[in-house]
C-alpha cells in the first residue's frame, strides 16, 4: 500500500505538472479481505488491495477533482489535466475558500477536543485466509450443534488516508478493523449478531454465533401479533440503523438549503430530556479518520443536550456561509468543526462519528432489566430495509428481523411474526423510558455508532410479514 | 492485457487451480451537479486492475489489485488460490458448475454520442439552465441537477478458453425541485428519482430526455403538493407510472428471483426469497397478464443490464421469469445453476469493477407489456376510483421479499374515469404474489420505458450495480393505500 511517504513523493510530481494556483491531494488505500459462508460451507472468499490519489484544483475561484489508480508520468500528466479542464469551464464560486495553510488547522483545532487516537492493530492487519477459516469453522461447528444453518463474515481489513495541500497542509491516518457477523436460520425462525473492532482480539465469534443460535431457537413457530403501537425494546444495533437516518440533516449545508428536518428547531426541546448525543471521532470506542476533506481537525461537537438540538457540523465554506446568512444567530454556535466531505461535493458535510450519552449515573438498565420491567412489549433484534417516508417529519418505514420476540409480565414468551415500523424517530426519541449503557454497535443501514439500548412506547408497527 | 491475464491464469494452475479467470477492467467516470447555482459535483474518475477467481480444492477464491506488474499479479493469483483452499477447509460439498463453451468475441455497448466528447462547458449549461428554470418559482428552496457518465473497459480470460472483450458507455442525467414550507419539505423529479434515467447508451440519452422542458411543471408541483390533499388512507384500485412500475419490478420481482439469495447464500446480508424450488412452474406468481423477463440481449434495449457476456463468460440470454403469471425463471449463474440441476446458467453473474467477485445480479428485468393496445389515457378512463402515483419517494420490503411498501412524490385521485384532486404523500403496501396478482391491465407497447436503476446494492463486501427494467403503466385492484402513515399522530 501507499506510505506516506510515497505519498508525498507523488505529491511533489503532482505541483511541479499543474499550472493552478493551489493543489490539494486525497490517497485513499486498503487491503481488505472477507470470509463469506452461508448453509455452514465458506462460499465467498476474497481479498482486494487497492488505493487511489485524488486530485484538486483550484483556479480563480473554480475547483474540480479527478481520480486515478495509476502513478505513472503520463496517468499523474492526465489527473491533472483533468481537474485543470473541469474547473476551467466553471463560473467563478464566490464562496470558494483558498486552501487551509497549517496555521489554520492548528488554530481551529484549538478547543476542538482532538487527541492521538491508534487504531492500527498487526494481529488485525496479518489476519489470514486460514485464520478467518477458522474462526468460521468455529461458528459452523455451534450452528451444527443446534441443527442449525448460519450465513455471514468474517473480514479483516488495513485503510490508509492522507491529504497534503499546496499552503502546507499534510496529514495521514492508519486504521484495521476486523468484522464478524453470523445469522443462524431455522425452520422457521432466525437470530443474528455482529460486531466490529479495530482489534480483531476483541471480537468473540463463537460468543455471538452462540447468542444468534439462541434467539432462533427461542423463536421458533413464532406467532401473528396484530399490528399497533407497542413498548418496543430495541437492542443497540436496532436503535443505530433507525437514528442513523438523522444525522445527515445535522450540517450547515442541510440547513442552508433548507433541506434539513432541523430547519427552524435547532435550540427547540425536539426529543426527550434523557438525549444526549455527541459527534465525537476520538471516542474510545469509535473509529475513522480524524481529519476532514479539507485537512481540517475533528472537532468533538455537542449534537444535543439533554434533548435540545444545540448545534451542527460545519465545512470551513459552509460556516462562512451560515454567518452571514439571515440563520446565523438561530442555529447555535457556527464555526468550521472539520466535518465537510472532500471538494465538490453536494452534501456538505456531516457528523460521522455519534456516541449516545449515556444515562446518568445509576439509570442505565441492561436489556435483561428493560425485559423484565415490561408489562406487554416487543424485544427487537435489529431492524431492516429502512427507508424514510416524510423528510421533515423523519418518519421511517423498515422491518423487523432475526429475532422478534413478544414480552409479557416482564419474560421473553417466545417469537412473533415480523413487523413493518412507520414511525417518526422525533416522537421515538421522546418516548425513551429506559436506556443501556452505550456499547459500540454495528448495523447495515447506517454508519457504526457508540449507541444504548432503549425501551421506547407507543413504537408504531403498521403492518405483520408472513414470516 | 492478454499477457497480463496469463501471468494470473498460469500462476493459478500452477498452484493448484482447477479453474482460474482473469477479469480486468478499465473504467472512467465523470460526475457533475449543481445545486441552488452552484456547482455540486464536478469529478472525473479513472481506475485500472485486475480481479482472479479461483476454484481450488473444490471452494471458490477471488484476489484483486491494481498492482498490474508481472510481479503484483503473479502475486494477486497465488492469493486467489491460497484463499480458495482455505475456503475448502470449510464446506459441505464439492463445487459445481454448469458447461459454458469457450468464447472468443468482441462487443461494444450502441453509443451514436461519446458523452466524453461533448465539452464540460455545454454539460454544465444545460444543468445551470434546468437549475435557473426550476429555481424560477420562488417556493422551490433546492434545485439539484445532476449528469453521470461513465465507460466501462473489460477483457475477461478464463483457462477454459474464454477471451471476451466489452466496451460498455453508460449516460444518465436528471433533476429534483424541493420545496420548504410551513412543516413540510416536498420534492419533485424528473425524469425520475434518485439521480434521473441511465441507460447504455451515449449522450443521445441526454438529448431525448427533454431535461429543460419539463423543469417548469417539475417545480410548479413540488410547490403546488403542500396545499394537495393527504392521500387518503383505504383500500384503492392504483395506477403506478412506468417509473414507479419499474421500482416495484426490481424489488418485488428482480431480488426475489435471483437463486444465489433462494438457496441461501444472502441470508446474513440481503436475506433469503420466499420463491423456494418447489415453487417453480408452479406458483402463480401474478394474473394471467403478468409476463417477466430476465433480457441481456441487446434485443431488449439499451438497459443498464444488457451486455454480451457476463462476468464469467456466459452469454446474454433471455429468461422468462413470469410466464402468464405462472413463476418460471430465476436468475442464475453456473454454480447456482449447477446446485439446481439445471444444465446452463442464466448468465446472469456480474461483478461492480475489478476489485469485486462477480455476484448473480439481475440484468434486464422487465414486465412486458400489454399485447392489447391501451394508451395511458384509457387506462385512467376505464377506472371508476382509484389514486395514480408517479415517482418514486420511498422503497422497503421485507428479507424473503413478501411484505413491501412504497411512497411516491404525487399522486392524483381518478374519480369517474377522470384523473382528479393531487394528493401529497402517497403510500402503498402489500404482499409481492397477492400484489401481482390484483394487475388487471397494463398500457402498450409504446407506452413501455426501458428504466435503468444504476445503484443497486447487494453482497459483502457490497457492491453496486446498474439493472434495467421495462415498464408500461399499470393498474392494480384493491391494495392498501396511505400506509405510510397509519397511525402516525
Amino acid at each position: 500500500m501507499l506510505s506516506r511517504e510515497i505519498a508525498a513523493s507523488i505529491f511533489d510530481r503532482l505541483r511541479r505538472l499543474t499550472s493552478a494556483e493551489e493543489i490539494e491531494l486525497l490517497v485513499a488505500g486498503s487491503r481488505s479481505a472477507l470470509t463469506r459462508f452461508a448453509n455452514n460451507t465458506i462460499h465467498q472468499n476474497m481479498e482486494e488491495e487497492s488505493q487511489h490519489i485524488s486530485v484538486r484544483v483550484s483556479l480563480g475561484g473554480r475547483t474540480a477533482r479527478a481520480t486515478t489508480n495509476k502513478y505513472d508520468d503520463e496517468s499523474l500528466r492526465r489527473v491533472v489535466q483533468s481537474a485543470e479542464a473541469l474547473a476551467r469551464v466553471q463560473q467563478e464560486d464566490p464562496d470558494l475558500l483558498p486552501l487551509p495553510t497549517p496555521q489554520e488547522v492548528e488554530a481551529n483545532a484549538e478547543g476542538s477536543g482532538a487527541v492521538h487516537v491508534n487504531r492500527y492493530f498487526e494481529e488485525t492487519a496479518g489476519l489470514t485466509p486460514q485464520q478467518r477459516a477458522a474462526g468460521v469453522a468455529q461458528m459452523v461447528d455451534i450452528a451444527r450443534r443446534y441443527a442449525l444453518t448460519c450465513a455471514g463474515i468474517f473480514s479483516s481489513a488495513q485503510v490508509v488516508e492522507g491529504i497534503f495541500n499546496s499552503r502546507g497542509v499534510s496529514d495521514w491516518y492508519e486504521q484495521t478493523l476486523a468484522e464478524v457477523s453470523i445469522t443462524m436460520l431455522g425452520d422457521s425462525s432466525s437470530g443474528w449478531q455482529k460486531a466490529n473492532a479495530p482489534d480483531v482480539a476483541q471480537l468473540d465469534p463463537a460468543r455471538m454465533a452462540e447468542i444468534a443460535a439462541e434467539k432462533t431457537i427461542a423463536s421458533r413457530k413464532p406467532v401473528e401479533l396484530p399490528p399497533g403501537k407497542y413498548t418496543v425494546i430495541l437492542e443497540p444495533s436496532a436503535v443505530l440503523d433507525a437514528v442513523g437516518f438523522m444525522f445527515w440533516d445535522f450540517g450547515g449545508s442541510a440547513l442552508l438549503e433548507q433541506r434539513s428536518f432541523l430547519n427552524d428547531r435547532i435550540g427547540t426541546q425536539l426529543f426527550g430530556p434523557n438525549i444526549t448525543v455527541w459527534d465525537d471521532v476520538y471516542h474510545p470506542l469509535q473509529c475513522g479518520v480524524p481529519f476532514d476533506g479539507e485537512g481540517m481537525k475533528r472537532h468533538r461537537v455537542k449534537l444535543i443536550e439533554n434533548g435540545v438540538v444545540r448545534e451542527v457540523t460545519y465545512a470551513r465554506s459552509s460556516a462562512m456561509r451560515m454567518k452571514q446568512s439571515p440563520l446565523a444567530g438561530k442555529v447555535g454556535p457556527v464555526i468550521a468543526t472539520g466535518h465537510g466531505f472532500s471538494l465538490p461535493n453536494e452534501i456538505g458535510e456531516a457528523p460521522m462519528n455519534i456516541v449516545f450519552a449515556g444515562p446518568v449515573s445509576g439509570e442505565a438498565q441492561p436489556v435483561e432489566q428493560m425485559i423484565a420491567s415490561t408489562e406487554r412489549g416487543i424485544l427487537v433484534t435489529r431492524l431492516w430495509y429502512i427507508r424514510e417516508v416524510d423528510p421533515y417529519d423523519k418518519m421511517l418505514t423498515g422491518m423487523t428481523r432475526d429475532g422478534t420476540f413478544l414480552v409479557e409480565d416482564g419474560k421473553i414468551r417466545g417469537g412473533i411474526r415480523n413487523f413493518r415500523f412507520n414511525q417518526s424517530l422525533i416522537p421515538m426519541l421522546q418516548s425513551v423510558e429506559a436506556m443501556s449503557e452505550p456499547v459500540r454497535a454495528s448495523g447495515e443501514e447506517s454508519m457504526d455508532m457508540v449507541v444504548p439500548a432503549m425501551k421506547v412506547r407507543d413504537f408504531n408497527f403498521t403492518e405483520t410479514t408472513k414470516f | 492485457m492478454k499477457d497480463i491475464a496469463s501471468w494470473a491464469l498460469e500462476t493459478a494452475k500452477l498452484r493448484g487451480a482447477s479453474l482460474a479467470e482473469a477479469r480486468i477492467v478499465d473504467e472512467r467516470h465523470r460526475a457533475l451537479a449543481t445545486k441552488n447555482g452552484r456547482i455540486g459535483s464536478a469529478a472525473d474518475a479513472e481506475s485500472l486492475g485486475i480481479g482472479i477467481r479461483v476454484i481450488a480444492d473444490g471452494a471458490f477464491g477471488f484476489a484483486a489489485t491494481d498492482n498490474l506488474t508481472r510481479e503484483g499479479v503473479e502475486a494477486c493469483a497465488a492469493r486467489a488460490v491460497d484463499i480458495a483452499k482455505a475456503s475448502a477447509t470449510v464446506k459441505s460439498q464439492e463445487l459445481r458448475m454448469a458447461p459454458e463453451p469457450a468464447h472468443k468475441a468482441e462487443w461494444a455497448s450502441p453509443c451514436k454520442i461519446d458523452p466524453f466528447s461533448i465539452p464540460i462547458e455545454n454539460n454544465l449549461e444545460l444543468l445551470f439552465a434546468i437549475d435557473a428554470a426550476l429555481r424560477r418559482n420562488k417556493g422551490v428552496t433546492l434545485a439539484e441537477a445532476n449528469m453521470n457518465f461513465r465507460r466501462y473497459e473489460q477483457w475477461f480470460y478464463s483457462t477454459e478458453g474464454s477471451e471476451i472483450h466489452q466496451t460498455v458507455v453508460t449516460s444518465g442525467a436528471g433533476y429534483a425541485a424541493h420545496s420548504y414550507e410551513g412543516t413540510e419539505i416536498q420534492k419533485r423529479s424528473y425524469p425520475n428519482s434518485f439521480g434521473g434515467q441511465y441507460q447504455n447508451r451515449g449522450y443521445e440519452l441526454i438529448e431525448e430526455l427533454k431535461l429543460l422542458e419539463h423543469a417548469p411543471r417539475v417545480a410548479e408541483e413540488a410547490v403546488a403538493l403542500h396545499s394537495a390533499a393527504q392521500c387518503p388512507e383505504g383500500t384503492y384500485d392504483i395506477v403506478l407510472d412506468s417509473s414507479q412500475l419499474s421500482l416495484q419490478i426490481h424489488e418485488s420481482i428482480g431480488h426475489p428471483i435471483e437463486l444465489d439469495r433462494v438457496l441461501g447464500m444472502e441470508a446474513n446480508f440481503a436475506g433469503t426469497s420466499f420463491l423456494t424450488l418447489d415453487k417453480l412452474r408452479t406458483l402463480r406468481y401474478g394474473s394471467e397478464i403478468v409476463n417477466a423477463v430476465a433480457d441481456a440481449t441487446e434485443a431488449h434495449g439499451p438497459g443498464l443490464g444488457t451486455f454480451a457476456y457476463d462476468d464469467e463468460g456466459v452469454a446474454a440470454q433471455r429468461t422468462p421469469i413470469i410466464t402468464n403469471g405462472l413463476f418460471t425463471g430465476y436468475l442464475s449463474s453456473r454454480d447456482t445453476a449447477a446446485a439446481i440441476g439445471a444444465t446452463r446458467s442464466g448468465g446472469c453473474l456480474r461483478a461492480e469493477s475489478w476489485n469485486r467477485l462477480p455476484i448473480v445480479r439481475m440484468t434486464n428485468v422487465s414486465v412486458l407489456p400489454g399485447d392489447k393496445p391501451l394508451t395511458f389515457e384509457e387506462l385512467i378512463a376505464s377506472t371508476d376510483r382509484g389514486v395514480l402515483m408517479e415517482t418514486n419517494r420511498s422503497w422497503s420490503i421485507d428479507d424473503k421479499r413478501y411484505n413491501f411498501q412504497f411512497g411516491c412524490e404525487i399522486g392524483w385521485e381518478i374519480v369517474g374515469g377522470k384523473r382528479g384532486r393531487m394528493l401529497k404523500n402517497p403510500s402503498y403496501s402489500g404482499i409481492t404474489t397477492e400484489f401481482w396478482n390484483s394487475m388487471d391491465a397494463i398500457c402498450s407497447r409504446d407506452q413501455w420505458t426501458l428504466w435503468g436503476t444504476p445503484n443497486c446494492g447487494k453482497g459483502q463486501p457490497q457492491q453496486v450495480m446498474g439493472t434495467g427494467h421495462g415498464a408500461a403503466p399499470a393498474r392494480f385492484r384493491n391494495i392498501a393505500v396511505g400506509t405510510a402513515y397509519k397511525g402516525s399522530s
